[in-house]
């Protein structure tokens, strides 16, 4: 077992474990702080993968400003630990058994299919520099790059307009 | 330096989702329910950036940009929504949250 190997695994049993801790928590703060869990092991596992500008970007934007964001609104609506109610048996009943279903599925299927196998060991390049992600992102994708600024000043606008109390 | 396989990767990603879906019909709490959409769409981050690797280009890094760009907003609009709900005194439950005319 080399060093990439026990990185990989300490950080994807560490994601799975930060995903069904979100599941099973009660709390939504409990279950924030357990999405944070999963996003840093996931930042982990971009380095592994040869991708440290977007490990950056995860811890800082996904970790950093987004889950803050969700904590804060946790907080300031100061939300309790959520009910149970056995109102839906169909998602006890049904959604479990499917979404165990879906997750063995897509598993087995990527773990079968050539998609993962034939391709498997070209990890011996050097990593993506971010010099050559923004030529990518600044030529070939300048248009939607800018497109998504106009996305965000709509969610910018749309979050005020929710957000503002009438008076 | 072994390798790791690209398929561990996909097989994570997989996993990784499917444990959101689970969360996104179990949860009842408005704000745990988008949680859960962020743990789908980093699963799906997962993947894009092991095919990117695989395949030695940059689209999927790029992609992965725009995957958190629009998680950004999404997250926005949707907790000024959630404040919204809790200022006109409804409950944060999903099952009690039966209708949307405010």
């Amino acid at each position: 077992m080399s060093v990439p190997f026990v990185l990989f695994f300490v950080c994807g049993a560490l994601a799975v474990a930060g995903a069904i801790l979100v599941i099973v928590a009660r709390e939504p703060v409990h279950s924030a702080l357990a999405l944070v869990l999963v996003m840093v092991a996931l930042a982990v596992l971009y380095l592994l993968l040869g991708a440290p500008f977007i490990a950056a970007v995860q811890i800082i934007v996904y970790a950093g400003a987004i889950m803050v964001l969700f904590v804060f609104v946790i907080m300031l609506l100061n939300a309790g630990a959520e009910e149970r109610t056995d109102f839906s048996r169909v998602a006890k009943y049904i959604g479990l058994p499917l979404g165990f279903i879906l997750m063995l599925w897509a598993a087995h299927w990527l773990w079968r299919s050539p998609v993962g196998g034939a391709i498997g060991t070209a990890s011996a390049t050097p990593a993506a520099s971010s010099h050559d992600l923004s030529v990518e992102l600044f030529r070939q994708y300048l248009f939607p790059f800018e497109a998504t600024s106009i996305l965000i000043l709509i969610a910018i606008l749309g979050a005020l307009v929710l957000a503002k109390r009438e008076e | 330096m072994n390798v790791i396989p690209i398929s561990y990767y996909l097989v994570l990603s997989a996993v990784l989702f499917g444990l959101g879906v689970i969360a996104f019909v179990f949860k009842r709490n408005v704000i745990t329910i988008f949680m859960s959409i962020e743990l789908m769409l980093n699963a799906v981050n997962l993947a894009f950036i092991a095919f990117a690797r695989a395949h030695n280009q940059l689209d999927g890094l790029v992609f992965v940009f725009f995957v958190i760009v629009v998680a950004a907003a999404e997250a926005a609009v949707g907790l000024a929504l959630v404040i919204m709900l809790a200022q006109n005194r409804q409950p944060l439950s999903v099952e009690r949250m039966n209708h949307l005319k405010l």
